[in-house]
């Protein structure tokens, strides 16, 4: 009870702090009367998801540690170069893809984790997952070798040490 | 300083817009709608990583960069979501993916 109460406090706070930065970003008016009104609406918001139930350790990861950063930022070079090889192929016309569709293991523990994973396998150009069953993924992939390197499990390495 | 800061920006803008059409030339050429979804994720991905970043450096250090910043924050976190939901609709309504290879390493639960 009372560890689940310092843990709902936690993750309402991030619900507090991602809104009031989202609210200044996006204003540009520094007025009392505009951020007075700002801070009653973060309230307002809080107050209701928090009422709905959907603040938890999905919708605001507090848990995650520094290591997503890192992540993303080797998943941005991913993007870059598999963005690479599909142009490639796209000038090069239909002669030189094999679409292909292969179930991948994945290594996550949480459904978090593999909603990452999933995502990052979408997200990088190529590779489309289809669907979750359990602990595999249904891929789609232009080319195979896409599914090798998928295969080959430094994605879903990287995932779980984050998760 | 000033005018190596525009140049940039439109060497990025310019490398945008090129991706943008490779994108879009990649879904009128490629065979069915697996893959042409791949080719969409060109111009969802770098060709949109491009443009902001080429409107980063003209806006500056102002407001202007941090909604740029969501801008591309949200469709990182959106764009993967609504390409899963057309493939599993297209998938789940028996839209099989053309000329594909046999499916491989099937999940060992009996």
């Amino acid at each position: 009870m009372q560890a689940s109460t310092i843990r709902s406090a936690r993750h309402s706070l991030s619900v507090v702090v991602t809104l009031s930065a989202l609210w200044l970003l996006n204003s540009g008016f520094y007025t009392p009367l505009i951020l007075g009104l700002g801070f009653v609406s973060v309230l307002l918001v809080t107050w209701l998801v928090h009422r709905m139930d959907v603040v938890d350790h999905e919708s605001q990861p507090t848990h995650f540690t520094l290591g997503i950063f890192p992540y993303y930022a080797w998943l941005l070079w991913q993007i870059v170069l598999s963005n690479l090889t599909l142009i490639k192929c796209i000038w090069a016309g239909n002669k030189s893809i094999n679409p292909c569709v292969a179930y991948l293991p994945s290594s996550q523990k949480t459904d978090i984790g593999r909603v990452i994973y999933a995502n990052s396998i979408t997200l990088t150009p190529g590779t489309v997952t289809i669907d979750v069953q359990g602990e595999h993924l249904l891929i789609h992939a232009l080319l195979s070798e896409s599914v090798d390197q998928l295969r080959s499990g430094e994605m879903d390495r990287r995932v779980t040490r984050v998760e | 300083m000033e005018s190596l800061l525009i140049w940039t920006s439109d060497v990025l803008l310019v490398l945008g817009g090129f991706l943008l059409l490779t994108g879009g030339i990649g879904i009128l050429r490629f065979p069915d709608l697996y893959t042409r979804m791949h080719a969409a994720g060109v111009t969802d991905t770098l060709a949109v990583l491009c443009t902001l970043a080429g409107l980063m450096l003209l806006a500056g250090w102002s407001l202007v960069l941090a909604k740029l910043l969501f801008v591309m924050i949200f469709l990182m976190f959106t764009g993967p979501v609504s390409s899963h939901a057309l493939a599993k609709a297209a998938y789940n309504s028996g839209l099989l993916p053309k000329d594909c290879d046999a499916v491989g390493g099937e999940p060992s639960t009996g």
